[in-house]
């Protein structure tokens, strides 16, 4: 999350499969993309991308048996150790009692502990602004931004021309 | 992008949409001023839940001595109530998580209403085990938290804890997958927003800004939570059923219950769906994407559940006699012939009959038999509670024990500001927030909408024909 201003060069596209050619143009010409906005997820456009599978998956794995762990141990602790008590002849240690409360832990953690990473990672949050480089993308068009930063005159044109002649309808620089 | 799309599917958006289409019919409903439905039915909601307050508060005030539940018959409409609403919770669970890991894109159209509708249900839901317990400002105690009273722990063996576990989890979950669902919509109607609106949803949507980084988590995330949210809805009217099941009580005490539970609960939510996406569909104008394709593929849920509840019932009877047990032959004679013999035909007509008009196609694309059958499924379904709970209890094993129970108007009127509470907070949302998942729906309208299928289709999908010799390379 960077706090010093910087140059942005963008390009909106109308379709999702000119702006996945579009990368995978840019990508040949070794143009570096900033970043690829889009108003839904796009199926494929990930490896043509290159970005590297998310391991969110395997945070809410951990967070999932974290909670598997507390509360069987829990339980254990509290009905084998603290406080013993004998109901309905059970033994003190009831397994099979114990499965509900801790599959209703399992899910809890994970869930709750998974979407606060994701949040977090994301930079997002209540009440959390991100630059907007155009209230477009939210709706129906495609973005991809490269930084512009310290861009000569050369540089500049080559991205402008790139953008507009894989198919963008719009191209703007912004400083954000 | 390529998919191998069969083009004789039905379409699942119609009207030859495109993308902003989509934006503007789907976020239209929370920039406009309200129209005169939303208005009174927001006005009677209200003065329901009003009703539903007061008689919660004159319950808290004066105690349970206020409804006519006795040593016999100590549950009645509020347990009933209970899970009833619970019931109607678990079909937005299952259309949100269980249809997305079977890749059913119909859900797209239906699903974020659906799973607004689960957690107002479970809000419905979760008040009775908190006022039927009595001293509810002691409600605390049904947590394990470290106390000074020894420190005196919950008692984990009991399924009444597993319930509060288990409620309380499914609440948060259905929240947390709900509202990750929610962000990058708010984040369209933010974009679209000024002045105060803009403020409010620019805190809501988070920070949302649609980088493709951002996407591929938000997808890991939904495909996680509901791969989580299906064996958690499946668990929770599971242990729902364990409060009965696990019990002594003939008619009660079977492990028929846990399927049989969450099968009704699938039927009942699905039906409660129905209703409202009927009404949803016609007074906001939505009805090319709430098709009735839609209520097609919900009506097939509704046939099949049902039918899955008329097995049980029968099975019940069946072993009921099969097991030669006096006191569970018993429960059964009693429930279709004793005192309460007319909620047991009234479930058996609502419930096992009414379901089967639908395998006829022309009654499953029908919406106002849909909307007929889908309140007498939910009627049926209050009954198969209310028959199970208290008439099963009015004649258990000691005939000296033997009650007779009618609800308070107290009782009654808690049940009708539930609803009231249900509906004021859906009308609510469906003000506040988009009522169908708008980039959900984008996302598949290459696929699924009309003008790419079929007979109308005006751009044909860039789809290509199998070859596995052709290795896959980063254009697929």
């Amino acid at each position: 999350m960077k706090k010093e201003k910087t140059e942005v060069l963008y390009g909106l596209y109308d379709d999702e499969e000119q702006l996945m050619k579009a990368v995978a143009h840019a990508r040949e010409s070794h143009l570096d993309i900033m970043e690829v906005y889009t108003p839904f997820p796009v199926h494929g456009l990930d490896p043509i991308l290159g970005l590297k599978e998310s391991r969110l998956h395997i945070a809410g794995f951990v967070y999932g048996a974290i909670g598997t762990l507390t509360a069987f141990l829990f339980m254990t602790w509290v009905f084998t150790r603290d406080w013993p008590i004998i109901f309905g002849g059970k033994p003190y240690w009831s397994v099979p009692a114990f499965i509900p409360i801790t599959f209703e832990l399992t899910v809890l953690f994970a869930s709750i502990g998974m979407v606060v990473t994701f949040y977090t990672i994301c930079g997002m949050g209540p009440g959390v602004q991100n630059p907007i480089l155009d209230d477009r993308i939210t709706d129906d068009k495609f973005c991809i931004a490269f930084e512009a930063d310290g861009f000569d005159e050369e540089e500049l044109s080559r991205h402008r021309s790139f953008l507009s002649q894989s198919g963008a309808s719009v191209v703007n620089a912004k400083t954000l | 992008m390529s998919a191998i799309v069969s083009p004789i599917r039905t379409p699942l958006i119609n009207g030859g949409k495109s993308y902003h289409d989509i934006t503007e019919d789907l976020c239209r409903a929370t920039e406009r001023t309200p129209n005169v439905y939303w208005v009174i039915g927001f006005l009677v909601s209200v003065g329901l839940l009003g009703f539903g307050v007061f008689c919660i508060l004159w319950t808290i005030w004066f105690g349970i001595g206020t409804w006519d539940l006795n040593r016999t018959i100590n549950w009645g409409w509020d347990i009933t109530n209970f899970v009833w609403w619970i019931g109607i919770g678990h079909a937005g669970t299952l259309i949100s998580a269980i249809l997305l890991i079977f890749r059913q894109k119909w859900r797209t159209g239906v699903n974020r209403a659906a799973e607004a509708m689960t957690i107002f249900a479970v809000m419905c839901a979760g008040l009775f085990p908190l006022i039927h317990m009595g001293r509810i400002w002691l409600a605390i105690f049904i947590f394990p938290y470290p106390n000074t009273r020894g420190p005196l722990w919950v008692n984990f063996n009991s399924p009444l804890l597993w319930d509060v576990f288990a409620i309380s989890t499914y609440f948060t979950v259905s929240l947390l997958f709900w509202y990750t669902g929610l962000v990058p919509d708010f984040a369209t109607v933010r974009d679209r927003a000024k002045g105060l609106r803009k403020r409010f949803y620019s805190f809501v949507a988070f920070g949302w800004t649609g980088k493709a980084k951002h996407w591929q988590r938000w997808e890991s995330l939904s495909l996680v939570l509901a791969g989580l949210a299906t064996p958690l809805v499946l668990s929770v009217h599971t242990i729902v059923s364990f409060d009965f099941a696990t019990s002594v009580i003939p008619g009660w005490h079977t492990t028929i219950f846990p399927p049989y539970f969450v099968a009704g609960a699938i039927f009942s939510g699905f039906a409660m769906v129905l209703t409202l996406m009927i009404i949803t569909r016609k007074v906001l104008g939505i009805e090319e994407y709430i098709t009735i394709n839609h209520i097609e593929s919900m009506n097939k849920v509704i046939l099949l559940t049902g039918s899955i509840v008329g097995v049980a019932y029968l099975t019940e009877l069946f072993i009921a006699w099969y097991s030669g047990y006096i006191y569970e032959q018993f429960a059964f004679y009693n429930r279709a012939l004793g005192p309460y013999w007319w909620a047991y035909w009234g479930m058996m007509g609502c419930n096992v009959i009414s379901p089967q008009f639908f395998w006829s196609k022309k009654l499953r694309r029908s919406i106002s038999m849909t909307f007929f059958l889908s309140i007498v499924v939910n009627i049926g379904m209050w009954f198969e509670r209310f028959v199970i709970i208290a008439t099963t209890l009015a004649r258990d094993y000691l005939p000296s024990s033997w009650s007779w129970y009618v609800p308070s108007w107290v009782e009654i009127g808690i049940f009708i500001g539930t609803i009231g509470l249900f509906f004021t907070l859906y009308l609510i949302f469906t003000r506040v927030a988009p009522v169908v998942a708008i980039a959900e729906v984008k996302s598949i309208l290459k696929t699924a909408g009309d003008q790419y299928l079929g007979d109308s289709a005006k751009h044909a999908p860039h789809y290509e024909f199998y070859d596995e010799k052709k290795p896959v390379t980063a254009e697929h």
